[in-house]
């Protein structure tokens, strides 16, 4: 694996060797979904094992997931061709009222990462617009943050909002945010908590057995 | 006070030794006679609300919420003899959207703090912290909108409400340096509190500074807490390397001495950790936060915080009940007792201080280079590099320059223990920093087009 260029392109956060190493690849007949699943993956789960072992931090993250990104963009339209689909799609967003959007940007560009498709809806989200989100883009998570306690309630608003609509048992609900703890995600119903962007990935995964 | 520059080299304190708590060059009266930063450090207590919704149905229950607070901190220092309190309402986003509801709960503190003022001769003040609501837009308009006008509609009725000062955290510049801050990219975060926010700074103070003179009330100061405490607390969960923070931190230090350019006269705000390099450089008093504030969020800043304050704060606690009292009485009966031991202190005399001063310093700076670069000499030290430059941007850079150096000489000296990882960051900042131009223009333009497209209009910073 450590001798593979794309696996090393992307544990190294080199977009443009990520991209060169996939045209490379593709262009004497490998498989789209082998280079995603048997280098790419595996260079970001490399990623996130040094970010939880205190070897990286966040911007390593980032520049991993641009480079992960950059390859992506070569691969999706193939993948696609050939049926193949992403890990899930999450749609995420800070909820009503709430405008502190570090911890949400972090979680998407993790969830990117980590090979999911991501529908970004901003911050200050109320409960209709993530269930108009829901509707019209049939993700398997939504995943909500909020930094104020009293935002808070906007979660559970939120899971109200998509029980009335009937539509929450269609979808995945994950919360976070400083305030936030696995008891209040209890409390109100969620299906998941995680206090930090990686172990959202591992969540969202584990919500979906992927 | 006159509106002041803080070029040309010149310090208001003559030496490191000169940066003890209780005292500032230019003590602050406010409230009923209460005086700030003239020797004696005074308790500075905020609250905040348990989750809870904000609406006309639970507006009677949250009014109850903020008398029993309120009441409960004043017993407690009444019950204690505390002989001086500061009270901090910073309120929530919607109380400054709608400003007749900050206004409104102002005027409830105010009447209590009033009350215990008559009855028990407490010198005291209310220091009233509206939000800066205008990133409530996406990108944000800093000069105009109906956010910007209900912020201003709330400072004017400050006074009217019975508040002594006014404060603000204020956001200019972070819709860029949050994404820089996560990148670990320097020249974005300087681009941000070197160039965005001075001019917003300047534009928002000289604001506040002119309706507090119109209305008789005091300008206090800012914070640059949404931008180094935002890097605080993410290096804390270990998001960011720990030398960024300290990085960040110095480097908010010129825009944050903007708001005494302006005319505001302090104290600054309880977490504004760079406060000692105010009362270093502009003389102001400060408040400040450490351990106290751990109710609120964790930080490596226990006690070093505690070096310099003039005010000492618990930064913001929920109304929860803990097995004593609800939580504002415990931080309140924790404030009181803090400044007490440091109030004793002081009447030993400076040389007193000044060993406890170094006992608190020294029990935080070896451990963590956020602490290290709030050491006096070390405050002293960056403080003489930044007023040695004309312009914020250059201050802002030399405030980055000078931290490196100092982080540098901590290391080599066995007075700051960094890890391997956070020694290789700190190369990587400093080859970042090494390409800091010494053109103003230069960069700006470099900026400008580094950003062109990004969630920001140049324009609302006069670019």
């Amino acid at each position: 694996m450590r001798d593979n260029p794309l696996y090393n392109a992307v544990l190294d956060g080199d977009a443009r060797g990520a991209k060169a190493a996939v045209e490379e690849a593709l262009a004497i007949g490998a498989d789209p979904q082998d280079l995603l699943s048997s280098y790419m993956i595996p260079a970001m789960d490399e990623v996130g094992k040094r970010f939880d072992d205190g070897e990286y931090f966040v911007p390593e993250l980032l520049i991993s997931a641009r480079a992960m990104k950059a390859g992506m963009e070569l691969l999706r339209p193939l993948l696609a061709e050939t049926g193949a689909k992403p890990v899930g799609t999450v749609v995420v967003g800070t909820v009503r009222g709430d405008l502190h959007d570090i911890g949400k940007n972090l979680v998407a560009s993790m969830l990117e990462g980590g090979g999911f498709k991501v529908i970004d809806l901003g911050v200050d989200v109320g409960p209709e617009k993530f269930t108009a989100a829901i509707t019209e883009h049939h993700p398997d998570i939504v995943a909500m943050s909020a930094l104020l306690t009293t935002t808070m309630p906007g979660m559970k608003a939120t899971i109200e909002e998509l029980t009335r609509a009937g539509i929450r048992n269609s979808v995945k609900v994950m919360i976070g945010g400083a305030p936030v703890t696995r008891r209040y995600a209890a409390e109100i119903g969620a299906d998941a908590f995680s206090e930090s962007a990686s172990g959202a990935v591992r969540e969202a995964k584990s919500l979906l057995n992927a | 006070m006159n509106n002041r520059e803080f070029r040309g080299g010149c310090l208001s304190l003559g030496s490191a030794d000169e940066l003890l708590f209780g005292k500032a060059p230019h003590p602050v009266k406010c409230g009923n006679g209460l005086i700030i930063g003239a020797g004696r450090v005074i308790p500075e207590i905020n609250f905040t609300l348990p989750p809870v919704e904000i609406s006309p149905s639970t507006w009677p229950d949250i009014e109850q919420q903020y008398i029993e607070m309120m009441t409960g901190v004043c017993e407690r220092a009444v019950d204690l003899g505390a002989p001086e309190l500061l009270v901090e309402f910073e309120t929530l986003p919607p109380m400054t959207v709608d400003p007749a509801l900050g206004a409104s709960i102002t005027s409830l503190l105010a009447s209590i703090l009033h009350t215990v003022q008559d009855r028990h001769g407490i010198r005291s003040a209310l220091r009233l912290t509206p939000n800066d609501t205008r990133d409530h837009r996406r990108p944000p308009r800093m000069r105009s909108g109906s956010y910007w006008e209900n912020m201003l509609r709330l400072f004017s009725a400050a006074a009217g409400a019975g508040a002594d000062l006014l404060a603000i955290e204020s956001t200019g510049g972070k819709e860029i340096h949050d994404e820089a801050l996560m990148n670990a990219d320097l020249e974005g975060i300087v681009y941000a509190l070197g160039i965005l926010a001075p001019s917003d700074m300047h534009f928002l103070w000289r604001h506040i500074v002119q309706i507090c003179r119109e209305t008789g009330i005091i300008a206090s100061g800012d914070t640059a807490c949404g931008f180094a405490n935002t890097a605080m607390a993410l290096a804390s969960q270990k998001m960011i390397p720990r030398v960024l923070a300290a990085l960040v931190r110095a480097a908010s230090v010129p825009r944050g001495l903007i708001a005494f350019e302006e005319g505001a006269v302090g104290p600054s705000k309880d977490c504004a950790y760079e406060g000692p390099f105010f009362k270093t450089i502009a003389g102001v008093p400060i408040s400040m936060e450490g351990r106290s504030a751990a109710c609120a969020h964790l930080s490596p800043l226990g006690n070093i915080p505690m070096a310099a304050c003039d005010c000492w704060s618990n930064e913001s606690v929920q109304n929860v009940r803990l097995l004593s009292a609800q939580a504002p009485v415990v931080s309140m009966d924790n404030l009181i007792f803090d400044c007490r031991l440091l109030n004793r202190a002081s009447l030993d005399g400076a040389a007193a201080s000044l060993t406890l001063r170094n006992w608190l310093e020294d029990s935080d700076a070896l451990l963590d280079p956020q602490a290290y670069v709030l050491k006096a000499d070390v405050v002293f030290a960056i403080s003489t590099a930044i007023v040695q430059q004309p312009t914020t941007y250059l201050q802002t850079r030399a405030a980055v320059l000078a931290a490196i150096d100092a982080l540098r000489a901590g290391v080599h000296s066995g007075g700051l223990i960094l890890s391997a990882v956070e020694m290789h960051w700190l190369d990587r900042l400093e080859r970042q920093a090494s390409l800091l131009p010494e053109d103003e223009t230069q960069f700006t333009n470099q900026m400008l087009k580094k950003y062109e497209g990004s969630p920001y209009y140049p324009t609302e910073y006069g670019l």
